[in-house]
């Protein structure tokens, strides 16, 4: 059951590329896989362990301002990223910029607040946090990784391939707005093919 | 000081355009952009909001955060103590957020009395804009612009009044112009894989595309 609720946030329900949420840190920050990956692990950590709080108090908090409860949970976790990058990462800090505090309004975490964690028990509350939060750090760093080897010639900050002359367009804004397009496309693709393939199959059947 | 603000009103409107250059602001950029309709109603609501936070967040943050001598704790209790021990600038986010929670929801009540027209072609918008990520977004930017070490720079609260304001004319630019051109593409032969959110995303492209032409401009 814990397996499962930890899976779906990854495949399945993947908060970016099938919920279509935190579209705005994902496409502002992919402009390398190293971003990518410290924006992931902040936002993961800030869904962990709002999940848990709120799963821990949902029976506490009263229902009509149960959203301005869960944004005081959201918000003190995000602040503690933001002192903590600011003490020991100054540089993530300095490259993810605004998007820090922004970890804040990211639809991701308020929606699995209201939609899982208050009404279901702690254990299983965490593992959809932390699913989830894998999903949205592996959608950006596949963003981030496609962004990165086209638009700089390079993956984690090592050159690729010498003389290649990289496409600037990537790492600039409509970059973000061209990948996340087709990827979404291509997804739409495979999962219009395997209906299609479903349908046939039990046509036949 | 009159070109000073309208520079900074082209530069959040055009070159540094929220949506389509700095990303804030996506969600209702591809959810509300489906009829031009919905797109001004969210978008005059979302102007509203930000010149309004702007000016609160700014007071706040001048009058009870930010380690200055015109803090009001300084004030208060500050007899002989230097103004950077009464520095709270870490409870920024926290409290940004819940005023502009706590500001939609106050405009709500006061247009539903006032207003009713108003009130219906603003009203299912308004609830969105809490976690508009714009909003939050601009009231934060100001805040790292226009103070330097907890001192507000001169004109700082109208400054921080046209950014906010400006940001909201830039997002309503880029959603209209975006809902116009959706509006269009109904009509269009699509691929059936692109329709929807991908041609969304990919008409953001072009569009960004445009606007990297105004980079050199201010």
């Amino acid at each position: 059951m814990i397996v499962q609720t930890f899976t779906k946030g990854i495949f399945q329900r993947n908060p970016v590329f099938i919920l279509l949420l935190g579209l705005c840190p994902t496409l502002a920050i992919s402009t390398s896989v190293k971003n990518a990956i410290g924006m992931g692990v902040a936002a993961t950590f800030v869904l962990v362990f709002s999940n848990l709080f709120v799963s821990l108090i949902k029976n506490l908090i009263p229902k009509k301002i149960r959203i301005p409860c869960y944004i005081v949970v959201i918000a003190t976790f995000v602040t503690l990223v933001e002192l903590f990058l600011e003490a020991y990462l100054p540089d993530l800090n300095a490259s993810l910029g605004l998007f820090v505090p922004l970890i804040v309004v990211n639809c991701i975490i308020l929606g699995r607040a209201e939609a899982f964690a208050s009404r279901n028990p702690v254990s299983l509350s965490m593992a959809d946090g932390l699913g989830m939060g894998v999903g949205f750090t592996l959608a950006l760093v596949l963003l981030g990784a496609i962004r990165e080897v086209l638009g700089s010639n390079a993956l984690l900050g090592y050159e690729l391939i010498p003389g290649f002359r990289p496409a600037m367009i990537m790492i600039l804004p409509p970059g973000a707005f061209l990948t996340i397009g087709f990827l979404l496309g291509f997804f739409a693709l495979i999962r219009a093919r395997r209906e299609k393939r479903e349908r046939e199959m039990t046509k036949s059947k | 000081m009159i070109g000073e603000l309208l520079i900074i009103f082209i530069g959040v409107v055009l070159v540094n355009n929220f949506v389509l250059v700095k990303f804030l602001g996506i969600c209702p950029y591809i959810g509300v952009s489906k009829d031009l309709k919905s797109a001004t109603g969210m978008g005059v609501a979302v102007i509203f909001v930000m010149t309004m936070a702007s000016a609160a967040t700014w007071l706040i943050y001048h009058y009870l955060l930010a380690p200055s001598p015109s803090n009001i704790w300084f004030r208060i209790l500050g007899d002989g103590i230097d103004p950077s021990s009464f520095n709270f600038a870490y409870l920024r986010t926290i409290v940004f957020i819940l005023v502009i929670a706590a500001l939609v929801q106050l405009v709500e009540m006061i247009i539903t009395k006032t207003s009713p027209a108003l009130h219906h072609a603003l009203g299912i918008y308004l609830p969105l804009i809490t976690t508009n990520c714009a909003v939050l977004g601009v009231t934060v930017l100001n805040i790292d612009i226009f103070f330097k070490e907890g001192q507000a720079v001169p004109w700082s609260l109208l400054k921080s009044l046209t950014q906010g304001f400006g940001a909201g004319v830039g997002f309503t630019l880029a959603l209209i112009l975006m809902a116009s051109i959706r509006e269009r593409l109904e009509l269009a032969d699509i691929p059936p894989s692109l329709r929807g959110a991908p041609i969304a995303f990919l008409v953001g492209a072009l569009m960004s595309m445009a606007f990297l032409g105004f980079s050199g401009l201010i």
